[in-house]
């Protein structure tokens, strides 16, 4: 769902402060709840097309950022067409489409650890250095976390299926649990390994996964 | 914090947003779209305990709120948080937490059926008592009728519970996170 993807370019949309981007993203996402209407949505979806025309960010890119939630989107079509008209259906697919492409538009357009830094060089104006860094060690790591746990969960689900069981619940999501658990531990003490500066107390409060 | 910790956090604010991937179901009275991330809410708290569960549904929640479609659905940025299921969201921190907190209190007594009964006192009780007053203030609707609107999806929660019970119990025997807060078990035969 979260297209990681960044398209290289020099546009101003890529030049723009990371911070920047953030801010107008949040005030984007929430004038579009709060001014409920088709005015609205129109004024902002072609503010979108005109950013993706000037960041030159190539159709096919736009496709794949909307496609994973495609069949969603099309079954809040569906419920909202039973619960409300098709009008408001619409509007309500509409919509999500819009902010799930401005969405994207950052992520395309802004490397990951720009990103970061930028919250981290905003948390420093108001929180110790330490704090700041760990915050920002935090958000970077989820980032690169989110493709690596479904990874674990794909390779989780084909071993199952190699060994005949059945795709239950339970037998999936343990497995997963655990490995992504060794392997954030191993990531942990390669962070510590690599780390300048004293050490930020033991990485392995026992030494019980040293092997 | 230690490194190790952050890592921890960052590992399952990332479980509860790869669990998007599975479809939302929305409820139809008051529109609050249930979804497999509460198990990683629970998981979150059961697994990492209290604090670190916590941070992690804050960080996840962080994310969300920068834009980042992490919700089931596609769903992100900061509107979420003033719809209907703003309560729902809110509360997973203090479910997350309520979880931990519990999970580490009993830790030497936590068994399947221990560790299922925390999973529905901190994500379900605890989480629709912030969840549902919410969005019946939200949506203008009577609180009896949010939360009947809710009910239906209790028996996927007591679903969700038994899945992270069992998570729970396999992770303290073979990998355990958590350092308990409870005194150990008196020891015999000393």
């Amino acid at each position: 769902m979260l297209t990681s993807d960044y398209v290289p370019g020099d546009s101003a949309v890529h030049r723009a402060r990371p911070l920047i981007k953030v801010g107008l993203l949040f005030v984007f996402c929430t004038w579009l709840f709060l001014q409920e209407g088709w005015l609205s949505l129109s004024v902002a979806g072609m503010a979108l097309a005109a950013l993706l025309a000037v960041a030159r960010i190539p159709p096919r890119m736009v496709f794949a950022a909307v496609r994973p939630a495609l069949w969603v989107l099309g079954l809040i079509f569906l419920a909202q067409l039973f619960l409300a008209d098709w009008r408001f259906a619409g509007f309500v697919v509409l919509r999500f489409a819009v902010m799930i492409l401005a969405a994207s538009l950052l992520t395309l357009t802004t490397r990951t650890s720009d990103l970061v830094e930028a919250i981290e060089g905003a948390l420093s104006q108001f929180l110790p250095q330490r704090s700041a860094e760990a915050i920002s060690l935090a958000l970077s790591l989820c980032l690169r976390f989110i493709p690596r746990v479904r990874d674990i969960f794909d390779e989780v689900k084909n071993a199952q299926r190699a060994r005949g069981l059945g795709t239950s619940w339970r037998a999936l999501v343990t497995p997963t649990i655990v490995r992504a658990l060794k392997s954030a531990d191993e990531i942990a003490r390669a962070i510590v390994a690599r780390s300048p500066g004293p050490a930020d107390g033991p990485a392995m409060p026992d030494g019980r996964h040293v092997r | 914090m230690e490194t190790r910790n952050v890592v921890f956090i960052a590992l399952f604010a990332a479980i509860v947003a790869a669990l998007a991937v599975f479809p939302p179901i929305t409820l139809p009275l008051v529109g609050v779209p249930i979804t497999a991330q509460s198990l990683g809410v629970m998981l979150a708290g059961g697994v990492l305990g209290a604090v670190r569960g916590g941070l992690a549904v804050v960080l996840f929640l962080v994310l969300v709120a920068i834009g980042l479609p992490l919700l089931a659905g596609g769903r992100g940025g900061f509107g979420v948080f003033l719809g209907p299921s703003g309560g729902f969201l809110v509360g997973w921190i203090v479910a997350a937490y309520a979880i931990g907190y519990m999970t580490e209190r009993l830790w030497h007594r936590l068994n399947y059926l221990v560790a299922a009964g925390i999973c529905f006192a901190g994500g379900v009780v605890l989480l629709y008592a912030i969840g549902v007053p919410w969005s019946a203030f939200v949506a203008e609707i009577p609180i009896g009728t949010a939360l009947a609107g809710s009910l239906p999806f209790i028996p996927g929660d007591i679903i969700k519970c038994l899945i992270a019970a069992g998570v729970m119990v396999i992770v303290k025997r073979s990998y355990p996170i958590i350092t308990p807060k409870s005194p150990a078990m008196p020891q015999t035969g000393m």
